[in-house]
């Protein structure tokens, strides 16, 4: 069974093999240069044993990268691969996307190149809806550089280049991807493996930009980050898990829940039995909803901090138009002729 | 009625001018349109603010367009208007200084209130004050007798003045024995959907030439017979439709769809306009968030199989440098074009320059050399255009296609090439493994050719030949990351011998006498003017001898050879010597440059003023 057949419209014309294979396939020679301990290891280790489940033939595959720690990701996978420049990945993929909609394209960026000097980029390959999967892997420092805040670290941070703290109100990536008209927009964290693959596998499965922000953690500058989110101990307490139709609760025994406050129309916390506790649609047309549960979060404490899939609806590729208006030129003009067009329509002849 | 006098002229050049909103560029195309059919050979000069609707009547508002077109071959769009039609007191005042005495001046008097005069600085009428006393003066009240043609129609004031423009159209037409039906035809078209717009603007245009014809004010016509021209099919075009033309023969000779990725910027926009009409040809174009995306989604493109194209101007140079880097790193074929306009930052967005050399040439961090290639007239931007994309996937790098303001919307007769001849490019993707053996066959990327130095490339799509590449330095062959010294050192000195070993055609000189002592050197858009120039010197009873250059990175091998031949090289740029610095640091060749960035070409005069002044010093 493959990919496509399994009804996964986002790779849809990129042809699949009947062919067994395996993780060690998606592996490439190279040696891996990340930190020990470093997060990105096992989202490494996550997308190389998944990418099997896909039956995607292995050259149709094509990873796209910026600059930064995480954008080293391409070297480490045996597919295509393009290391290119800081926060261009999403533009560079979008030419080869749209003109080769028979590759499934994944872009791997960092908080820094997808948010600060990408942020241009990020936005306008959301709104325009190129069938890609861009994993945002979100330690919220600089770690190529050597440990300067970010555009999602939490004020007042001190970090070498602010040393009296930091003055920026953080980027919340889920909010910002859905107020630039993303059509998938999930959050999920390195070390949780289940979790991780099962967004991948829906990020994947969509048709149009899967933005899939990964907490990940730089042991080296930001250790910890995101522990209130892994520990056992405070997980439960701090983390929503969103599922599709299912009632937004959390808690250790699910003794909070998520409604709606009527006096701001925002959302707020009540109690796990309470009658007015919300139902998750990440299908929903309006993302009103979806902008209130990314708004929940504590931007310094993390506290109440939603994973999951917080939006999912269908919209016109922009590859796919484009192609669209190619196929109908050719439809409705016929295929080009050169010595027709070069001619034009006012010519004189000198005899 | 007596028939009227026909004069027979061999060149005349007329400049239309009026307000931005007057549509004085419409009415010069036209007139090209029909004088191209006629089979005169001609020359265009369109000149506009880069506003576009400044303040109706200001001098900053003053939009023209020029025309030169002769019963012989020409090279430039005329130095001076013979004719200067102005519709307004503002397109009078901004023109009169370039219309020498003598010339025939047609203006629209309608437009000469106290108000408009003032607003321009004119204390006194022109038409009245004696200002006009030495040129041959039409007063007409054209806007007035346009109302009043198209009075049947019931149209408002300002929709029926609006077809001034055609009107005086339709007058210069007659006068110079010029048809109208090509126009009446564009017209038809044009505004297919609009019926009384349309009849209103073939009225008007019919109107403006039965008044020449008839009125006693137009005792004379001119009659420019058509220039003997090689056999052939001809037809007008201008320097960015003869690009885009270019850009789509090279796709279709290379058999790689043609991916434009582009953000609008004047003067190159007409470009990503044009490529947009032809999906037919499999064509995607893509107008990016910025110039960054631009470029990086055409390296994309080129990466997936495609020809990746970026189209700007200097300022969008200046920020598509480090994906210009990155192609050169990638060793990915990419063309990059530059319509070049004055500079530095914004600078004169509608005029012409040639600055940006040296941009192209080093404008990147470390050692990145780039292939440049810079077409000298209008249609030569088809063949450059070939040019450029023949290198870019021969070599499996970026290319500068160096164009500018003048080429980019000056026009000029163009035989239709047969495209059957057109050169074809070879892609040879890799199909296979290059490197090891049977088992262990792995494809490396960076494995070059012996020849060209150009790598292996392989599309994704190619079974078993999955790779890596980026921006970081590669070790040659497997093109895995390396930080090895000697192969940093080894990287970069390949990189700058594959480009130094582009074959380019060997630098021509034209040297009709054999005897010259002084060479007039030029490059992109200057060729005509210089021609123009050597011939007036030539003429004069100097021996010059002129030679261009096309390619600029690589230079033609028998460049030095050539430069070294003569007594003295003369170098006029449309910069502050920007070639001129290269070739003297190159080849220890004292070139003389002459510069001017005026925004403006070179006029054929001054050129021949210096060229015999620098001959009259050997």
């Amino acid at each position: 069974m493959t990919a496509t057949e399994l009804g996964m419209p986002g790779l849809n014309g990129v042809p699949t093999t009947d062919v067994a294979q395996t993780k060690k396939e998606f592996t490439s020679d190279q040696e891996v240069r990340w930190c020990p301990g470093c997060g990105d290891y096992a989202v490494l280790a996550t997308v190389q044993g998944f990418m099997p489940e896909l039956g995607l033939r292995r050259e149709n595959i094509v990873f796209v990268s910026g600059i930064g720690c995480s954008s080293r990701f391409p070297y480490y996978m045996d597919t295509y691969g393009m290391h290119s420049i800081h926060g261009r990945a999403p533009a560079i993929a979008t030419g080869l996307a749209t003109s080769r909609p028979d590759l499934s394209v994944w872009v791997v960026t960092g908080d820094g190149d997808a948010l600060s000097i990408g942020g241009n980029h990020l936005i306008h390959v959301l709104r325009r809806n190129v069938n890609m999967t861009i994993l945002l892997f979100n330690n919220r420092i600089y770690g190529l550089t050597k440990g300067q805040y970010s555009p999602t670290s939490e004020q007042g941070k001190i970090t070498k280049s602010t040393p009296m703290g930091s003055l920026d109100a953080p980027f919340n990536p889920v909010s910002l991807a859905l107020g630039a008209e993303a059509t998938f927009v999930a959050r999920t964290i390195d070390s949780d493996r289940a979790h991780l693959t099962s967004v991948l596998r829906a990020a994947a499965a969509h048709r149009g930009t899967s933005l899939v922000e990964i907490y990940q953690n730089c042991n080296i500058f930001n250790d910890g980050a995101f522990e209130i989110l892994k520990n056992r101990d405070t997980r439960d307490e701090v983390m929503i898990r969103l599922e599709h139709g299912e009632p937004v609760r959390f808690g250790t025994d699910d003794e909070h829940g998520i409604r709606r406050n009527p006096a701001t129309s925002g959302l707020e916390i009540c109690s796990g039995d309470d009658p007015g506790v919300i139902v998750h649609d990440a299908n929903a047309a309006d993302p009103s909803r979806a902008f209130a549960l990314s708004r929940l979060a504590d931007p310094g404490t993390l506290a109440r901090t939603p994973i999951g899939i917080f939006r999912q609806v269908e919209r016109p590729t922009y590859g796919d138009l484009m192609n669209d208006q190619v196929d109908q030129a050719v439809e409705t003009q016929g295929a080009g002729d050169l010595a027709a067009l070069v001619t034009g329509n006012d010519t004189w002849t000198v005899d | 009625m007596t028939a009227k006098q026909v004069r027979e002229l061999d060149r005349v050049v007329i400049r239309f001018a009026g307000d931005s909103g007057d549509g004085m560029q419409l009415t010069g195309d036209r007139f090209t349109a029909e004088t191209a059919s006629f089979g005169n050979d001609l020359s265009t000069l369109p000149n506009f603010p880069a506003e576009i609707r400044a303040p109706a009547g200001t001098l900053p508002g003053v939009s023209s367009f020029q025309l030169h077109f002769a019963d012989h071959d020409i090279l430039t769009p005329g130095d001076a208007p013979d004719v200067l039609v102005a519709m307004n007191p503002a397109a009078l005042k901004a023109n009169l200084p370039d219309v020498p005495k003598g010339a025939i001046l047609i203006i629209d008097t309608a437009e000469f209130t106290a108000r408009a005069l003032k607003k321009v600085g004119y204390a006194t009428s022109p038409l009245d004050d004696g200002t006009l006393g030495s040129y041959q003066v039409h007063s007409l009240d054209l806007t007035g007798m346009t109302m009043k043609a198209l009075e049947p129609f019931g149209l408002s004031r300002k929709e029926a003045s609006r077809s001034k423009n055609m009107y005086a159209l339709g007058l210069l037409s007659w006068m110079y024995g010029r048809s109208i039906e090509g126009t009446v035809r564009f017209l038809q078209t044009k505004f297919a959907t609009k019926a009384d717009i349309r009849d209103a603007n073939i009225t008007a245009v019919k109107a403006g030439w039965n008044y020449g014809e008839t009125t006693e004010d137009f005792a004379v016509s001119y009659e420019i017979k058509p220039a003997p021209m090689p056999v052939g099919r001809y037809r007008n075009i201008t320097g960015n439709l003869a690009l885009s033309y270019g850009l789509i023969a090279a796709s279709q000779q290379s058999k790689l769809p043609l991916f434009l990725g582009s953000y609008p910027i004047t003067p190159a926009s007409d470009i990503l306009h044009e490529i947009s009409k032809h999906k037919r040809f499999g064509v995607r174009t893509f107008q990016a968030e910025d110039e960054i995306a631009g470029i990086g989604a055409a390296l994309g493109a080129a990466f997936g199989g495609s020809l990746g194209v970026t189209t700007t101007s200097g300022p969008g140079v200046a920020l598509k440098s480090e994906t210009v880097g990155l192609a050169v790193s990638l060793e990915l074929p990419l063309i990059i074009v530059d319509v070049q306009r004055g500079g530095p930052s914004t600078g004169l967005p509608t005029k012409t320059e040639q600055a940006d050399l040296l941009q192209a040439m080093y404008g990147r961090n470390g050692e990145a050399p780039v292939p440049i290639v810079a077409p000298s007239s209008p249609s030569d931007c088809f063949d450059a255009a070939i040019e450029a994309a023949r290198i870019a996937v021969t070599y499996r790098t970026p290319v500068f296609l160096l164009s500018d303001g003048y080429l980019a919307n000056g026009s000029e007769p163009w035989a239709v090439p047969d495209v059957g001849s057109l050169p074809v490019i070879e892609a040879d993707f890799a199909t296979d493994p290059n490197h090891g053996s049977n088992d262990d066959a792995e494809f490396w990327p960076y494995l070059r050719d012996q020849r060209t130095l150009a790598r292996a490339w392989a599309v994704p799509g190619s079974a078993g030949l999955e790779h890596r590449i980026g921006g970081l330095e590669k070790a040659d062959g497997s093109g895995n990351i390396s930080y090895d010294p000697t192969n940093h050192d080894h990287m970069v000195r390949t990189r700058q011998a594959k480009v130094d070993g582009v074959e380019v055609p060997e630098l021509d000189v034209d040297d009709p006498t054999g005897d010259a002592r002084l060479l007039v050197l030029g490059w992109g858009s200057t060729y005509g003017p210089i021609g123009a120039g050597v011939r007036r010197a030539r003429n004069a009873g100097h021996s010059i001898a002129q030679a261009h250059l096309r390619f600029l990175n690589p230079l033609p091998a028998n460049t030095e050879d050539v430069l070294r031949r003569y007594d003295r090289v003369l170098l006029p740029e449309m910069n502050l010597g920007q070639l001129a610095m290269l070739l003297r640091a190159r080849y220890l060749v004292d070139v003389i440059g002459y510069n001017q960035v005026r925004g403006l070409p070179f006029k054929a005069e001054e050129l021949a003023d210096v060229i015999m002044k620098e001959d009259d010093q050997l």
